[in-house]
């Protein structure tokens, strides 16, 4: 049977979303399992019974890493759920509320791009007291740039063409011309800055939490399990930092495969291909 | 009602051509008028200032005597455009173009020819021609008193053409809807309209 590209596509999008939602599945159920320590089994290399091994306290690193991952998909959806709408919002009102809001929006655009990602997380996160909520905080203030700035240059470019004119014309209101003209125009780039928001947001959670910035270390954070893994590298006990990392790079990977596949859905020109 | 264009004068940049100076105008609402002028010489200028999408430089341009800009919300005086695949949102269905007019009448969507079916498909589904009877359909809501027409038909078939003009003609003066129309062509303008003006160049 051969596929046409659409096809393709739609399987791509709706394997990558299934694995997703079955990680965060597994995550909730192996809520216990990811905290259990059982002596008698610690350090066990991969085996059947541990598909992942056991760590040095003998918890079963499968469940540890479901847990983990299903965190990371937690915050990641929050954080980039929050950055995008904090873009639309920023992105529109930066083109329509006149010259002085624009600068003001562009100029916060800049300040926030021209400092790296990491560092003014690290800052807003540790500022906030670490934790959770440091942590989503921080990543919905540092993503939204990029993405306002895309939807700025859309909505700019909008605005001029003929049928918004000639909206306003026919005394269409303003929140009219929105509603009816410029959000069908936004929503499939919006959609899909946010489904690619979410690898990034996922990454840097990560990141922030393995150089200890971020999560405690009482929640089995896919960062955490990463950075009390690397003590155990040298002493041989590879899996613990190996199968960790591996799963993060596919869940990272199939949000990316997920939203490549929304763009390519999105856009009406790819229907009769 | 009256329109009046009252000494008039636009350029696009500062330092640019002149397109209209010193220009004036007087359409009464049972009028018909021609433009006709070569490329270049600001028909559709002249036609986007009369509907308030520019602004002129110099001069009024007054409704019944009050300026343009006095008129908040609808605009009486309804531009259709040269380009109708411009003039509609290419993410709407045509249904909901028809219900951006004020009030569009089945009448008037009848006799421009647009068939039913018609109004569940994109923009991208219909022809051109097909496309300028959904713009001229919504200029002709109910409180249109002027109708400025600018180069509606230069890209459809004669058939199609007189189609349009002969309803059109029907319209404005059952409606006493008064007509700027723009054309290229001496001929076309000479059937339709009352009388002629040629825009010269600045």
């Amino acid at each position: 049977m051969r596929l046409n590209r659409r096809q393709r596509v739609l399987i791509g999008l709706g394997v990558s979303l299934l694995f997703l939602a079955a990680v965060c599945a597994a995550g909730i159920l192996s809520g216990e399992a990811a905290m259990a320590t059982d002596f008698s089994r610690k350090n066990t290399a991969p085996c059947v019974k541990y598909l992942f091994g056991t760590d040095w306290l003998g918890r079963d690193m499968l469940a540890r890493t479901l847990k983990g991952l299903s965190l990371s998909i937690l915050i990641g959806l929050l954080a980039a759920a929050v950055s995008a709408v904090l873009a639309l919002v920023l992105g529109i009102v930066s083109a329509t509320m006149g010259k002085a809001v624009d600068a003001a929006v562009t100029f916060c655009i800049d300040l926030v791009m021209g400092v790296p990602h990491i560092l003014l997380l690290l800052l807003i996160s540790v500022a906030l007291g670490k934790g959770l909520r440091g942590v989503i905080v921080g990543v919905a203030l540092t993503h939204w740039p990029s993405l306002a700035r895309l939807i700025r240059a859309e909505v700019i470019q909008l605005k001029e063409s003929p049928y918004i004119q000639i909206a306003e014309k026919l005394g269409k209101s303003k929140w009219y011309i929105a509603r009816k003209h410029l959000l069908p125009h936004l929503l499939p780039q919006f959609v899909v800055g946010l489904v690619l928001l979410f690898p990034h947001a996922i990454l840097h959670e990560s990141s922030i939490t393995f150089l200890g910035f971020g999560l405690s270390t009482e929640q089995p954070a896919i960062g955490i399990v990463l950075s009390e893994a690397m003590k155990y590298l040298v002493t041989g006990e590879w899996w613990l930092a190996l199968f960790p990392g591996l799963l993060l790079v596919i869940v990272v990977i199939l949000f990316y495969v997920a939203g490549e596949s929304l763009q390519k859905l999105m856009n009406p020109g790819s229907v009769h291909e | 009602m009256k329109l009046e264009i009252k000494n008039v004068s636009y350029q696009y940049t500062k330092d640019g051509r002149k397109i209209l100076e010193d220009f004036c105008l007087t359409v009464e609402h049972t009028e018909r008028v021609g433009l006709i002028a070569p490329s270049g010489y600001g028909k559709t200028t002249l036609c986007k200032l009369l509907s308030g999408y520019l602004l002129p430089d110099k001069g009024e341009i007054l409704v019944d005597g009050h300026p343009l800009a006095s008129y908040q919300g609808y605009c009486p005086i309804q531009m259709v455009w040269q380009q109708p695949e411009l003039a509609v949102n290419p993410r709407l269905r045509m249904r909901e173009v028809l219900l951006e007019g004020d009030e569009v009448e089945e009448r008037i969507v009848r006799g421009l020819g647009i068939e039913e079916d018609w109004l569940n498909r994109f923009p991208s589904e219909l022809s051109g021609g097909e496309l300028q009877r959904f713009c001229i359909a919504r200029a002709l809501g109910k409180r249109t008193k002027f109708l400025l027409a600018d180069e509606i038909t230069t890209m459809l078939d004669l058939i199609t053409q007189s189609q349009i003009w002969h309803f059109l003609l029907q319209e404005v003066q059952k409606r006493g809807i008064g007509l700027l129309a723009v054309s290229h062509s001496q001929p076309l303008l000479e059937q339709i309209c009352t009388r002629q003006v040629r825009l010269e160049k600045q």
